[in-house]
């Protein structure tokens, strides 16, 4: 027996391959990624799509970018940065040596082609696209200055310190100048970059072929190659990440997901999204003015059956205006626990009128946040019939929802938002303050017009302390808390599953990465 | 052959290409949903709604819209699609011929099998091998061809890997596009590996695909071909000492064909626009489903643009129908 085991012993170590099959890094192979559809424009400054983005930032890179497991800013093409006294010039120092995929150097003129193209009506460039999300991009963005080679500033309209989240987003690549002469409006479809992975080949609705940027500036791809599969069907999805046909299968339901995690070969890996999904109360009508009806109403609500019974348990409940994923989380906050009883009593002592009938709006189309509004707006009806309140489920079709909800018309309404530049001031200041409660139009749909919290929110923009920053905002959290404008519902979770023979798959909260260091076993 | 009769039914098409482009462009206004809206999704702010639509041309007049999009077509430019910005053409064209492959090779597997069971069903009534054909093809007419789909993945992909799941090719493989036929770029460019690939990913969708046609083409063959096989010519040639497998095919047969191509006629414009299922279950980039995709993103010009080539190659597909008829019966005259 003991020469035996000897004597495996021996053999194991005399073959390196299988010894150190699942801790060392190996170069090369074919990384096959299926997904639900195909991307729509690989000029990521234009995409509004998931799909487009995944693959695009697999090629483009910016000047700073969110960490590979975090949503925290690290440097990328600019390696460091610093604000003028009046907070109003941003400048950046480029990096040198770095060159785009089609040889053309990388510097200031690059990112200022790249950035006015989007913010210049008189750029050469600029009716080449559509730009539509300039309130998450370059929106505050006044002017773009080159001072030399690798030095650029960007001069914004206010003082503004969520702008340096803004640039990390997909919406602010820097794009081949070369490139985007070239190609004038079909950029989208030629994308060259500076990133781990270069463009090959795109056959619509079938596939896209990524391979390693073998001149990249930093540490090369591990994969040779990745292919981006569309799978339209959930099923078949599933099917193809058992067979190993693919390696990676994106947005499997939660029944899917229970089946991969008991499959030896494949692995799950989950954490909470930057998304919220939450009933908007509004603030405006006569039932809901009273702040004790309305904490009665987050008191009404069980959160974690809603978990189970609508997310599967994919999801974490909620009880700030954003996930615990971003900085400045005041996690001290004492959630609003399920106590009907507590619930009637407030009711009561705030002299509710129970023969009202409030309106209960449901989205009509499902979000990660919201992924069955119908049954999540019947499930809020039982809990507030429980505490006497009478409840009416309405629905419209989605264009009409937001206009509706956007003009104040509901009593209650449920929305969500998927995270935009991960910058608590995207949630505090885009959503509840008092700035944005203006109807028409109102992104605060609780149109809920708090004087502190709004100059909480406001002076937060204008400090670039990220410590002092989070003060502020921990601050404003309270204040959300004891008013009651939503009732935080949930955070969902976000799940990457893959096949075990893929290593070091990194998983950041907003679900998009580059796989630069994904590694595939022989 | 008829060419003035062909000519006048060419002229037709205009005719019809006018109206369905009226009245596509009219269905796809009145249905809700703003395709500003959806493109930019809950992100957007009512300004850049609204700039959208401007760049988009969404805030003019339907009269004005209808006109621009008219006088583009009539250059034989579609337009651009709302979602990619891309030409409708250069999207459509891989799409539908990558959809032609497999309606093609559907429609071959419909007619051989079909055809051939049909044909024995009828020569050998009321056996074992008629009730189980027709058997067989009632089961294939009424099974769900989306579980069909998946269960022939499962088993013969997953559980017994003997054909690929998905695609036209093995990822990776490559040849140089000359038609967008897989099959015939491959013959083209003389690459037997690539031909054994492409159809062995042609086989388990086009068989799904192939499975309600076959069922109805198998069923109309049989009793066609029993009323034909009940006519004096038939006892006459059997009479005349001709051999039993010549007279059902070429006294049988052929005058039963009439009306199992018409069906088979039909089918192929139905595949042709309608295999969006089978495209979605085997993930092949077809315009099934690109139409829906294009329907639900409210993408108005590549709506438009495949509307029309639908519309066009129905009206060629009857066309077609009507001058097979003049081939397989000579009595039919085609009146001018």
């Amino acid at each position: 027996m003991r020469k035996w085991c000897v004597l495996l012993t021996l053999l194991v170590s005399l073959c390196p391959g299988l010894a150190g099959a699942a801790d060392q890094p190996v170069t090369g192979g074919t990384l096959i990624w299926g997904r639900g559809g195909d991307s729509v424009s690989l000029d990521l400054a234009q995409a509004t799509d998931g799909e487009s983005i995944k693959a695009g930032i697999q090629i483009y890179e910016n000047l700073v970018k969110f960490g590979d497991n975090s949503m925290d800013i690290e440097p990328q093409l600019a390696t460091s940065w610093e604000v003028s006294e009046d907070g109003l010039t941003w400048t950046f120092h480029l990096r040198k040596g770095v060159t785009f995929h089609d040889g053309t150097p990388f510097n200031a003129q690059a990112v200022y082609d790249s950035f006015a193209r989007v913010i210049d009506e008189n750029h050469p460039f600029h009716s080449y696209g559509k730009w539509a999300y300039l309130s998450l991009s370059l929106g505050m963005v006044k002017e773009v200055k080159v001072v030399d080679d690798y030095t650029v500033q960007l001069v914004t309209k206010k003082p503004y310190a969520p702008l340096l989240n803004n640039l990390a987003l997909w919406l602010c690549p820097i794009v081949s100048p070369k490139a985007m002469a070239e190609y004038k409006d079909q950029i989208g479809m030629h994308p060259v970059g500076t990133g781990p992975f270069k463009f090959v080949k795109w056959v619509k609705d079938d596939q896209i072929v990524l391979e390693r940027n073998e001149n990249y500036w930093g540490d090369k791809a591990k994969v040779d190659r990745i292919i981006l599969k569309s799978i339209p069907e959930p099923s078949a999805r599933l099917m193809a990440l058992q067979s190993g046909t693919v390696d990676i299968a994106d947005d499997l339901d939660p029944d899917s997901i229970a089946l991969v995690k008991k499959d030896p070969n494949l692995e799950v890996i989950e954490k909470p999204s930057i998304n919220i999904g939450y009933l908007a109360l509004n603030t405006e009508k006569p039932a809901l003015k009273d702040v004790r009806v309305r904490q009665a109403i987050a008191h009404a609500i069980d959160k974690d059956t809603l978990i189970k019974a609508i997310f599967q348990g994919l999801a974490i409940p909620a009880k700030n205006p954003f996930a615990p994923t971003i900085w400045g989380y005041n996690d001290e906050i004492q959630p609003y626990a399920y106590d009907p009883q507590k619930a009637k009593k407030l009711l009561e002592e705030a002299g509710f009128d129970f023969s009202t009938e409030l309106e209960l709006w449901a989205m009509p189309v499902s979000r990660a946040y919201m992924p069955e509004p119908v049954k999540t707006a019947e499930l809020i009806q039982a809990y507030l019939a429980a505490v006497g309140m009478k409840a009416k489920i309405v629905r419209y079709d989605w264009g009409t929802y937001l206009k509706k909800t956007a003009n104040g018309e509901h009593d209650m309404c449920m929305l969500g938002w998927l995270g935009g530049n991960a910058d608590p001031d995207n949630f505090l200041y885009g959503l509840l303050s008092a700035d944005t409660a203006v109807t028409p139009g109102a992104a605060n749909v609780a149109l809920w017009k708090n004087a502190e919290f709004t100059e909480l929110v406001k002076q937060a923009q204008k400090i670039f302390d990220k410590e002092e920053r989070a003060k502020l905002y921990k601050k404003a959290q309270e204040i959300f808390h004891r008013e009651v404008p939503w009732v935080p519902l949930a955070h969902s979770t976000i799940v990457r599953c893959y096949n075990k023979k893929l290593h070091d798959v990194p998983l950041r909260p907003n679900g998009l990465n580059s796989f630069q260091m994904v590694w595939k076993e022989k | 052959m008829p060419w003035r009769y062909v000519g006048r039914r060419l002229l037709q098409l205009a005719v019809i290409l006018f109206g369905v482009s009226v009245l596509v462009f009219l269905m796809l206004r009145l249905i809700p949903g703003d395709p500003a809206q959806l493109l930019l999704g809950e992100y957007a702010t009512p300004a850049e709604l609204e700039q959208l639509r401007h760049k988009l041309g969404l805030d003019r007049s339907l009269a004005v819209q209808y006109w621009v999009y008219v006088k583009s077509a009539l250059q034989g430019d579609m337009g651009v699609s709302i979602r990619t910005g891309a030409p409708v053409f250069q999207e459509i064209a891989p799409r539908l011929i990558a959809t032609v492959e497999l309606s093609l090779a559907a429609m071959v597997i419909a007619t051989l099998f079909g055809v051939g069971a049909g044909v024995v069903s009828a020569v050998r009534q009321y056996s074992v091998w008629d009730y189980l054909t027709m058997f067989l093809a009632l089961v294939g007419v009424s099974m769900p061809i989306f579980w069909l789909g998946l269960m022939l993945i499962y088993l013969l992909s997953v559980k017994y890997p003997l054909f690929p799941m998905m695609g036209r090719l093995s990822m990776g493989l490559d040849i140089p596009v000359v038609t967008g036929l897989v099959l015939v770029d491959a013959l083209l460019s003389f690459r037997p590996d690539v031909l054994w690939d492409g159809l062995h990913h042609l086989i388990l969708p086009a068989f799904t695909l192939a499975t309600i046609p076959m069922a109805v083409v198998a069923r109309i063959t049989r009793s066609s071909m029993l009323e034909v096989l009940d006519q004096d010519y038939v006892r006459t040639a059997r009479a005349k000492g001709m051999d039993e497998w010549v007279v059902i095919l070429r006294h049988g047969l052929r005058n039963a064909m009439l009306p199992v191509v018409t069906v088979l006629g039909l089918n192929l414009g139905l595949l042709l626009s309608g295999a969006v299922l089978t495209e979605t279950i085997f993930s092949w980039p077809g315009l099934g489903r690109y139409v829906v995709d294009s329907l639900m993103g409210r993408d108005y010009a590549a709506v438009q643009g495949c509307i029309l080539i639908f519309a066009v190659i129905m009206t060629l597909i009857n066309l077609l129908v009507d001058l097979v008829y003049v081939v397989l019966d000579p009595r039919i005259r085609i009146h001018e």
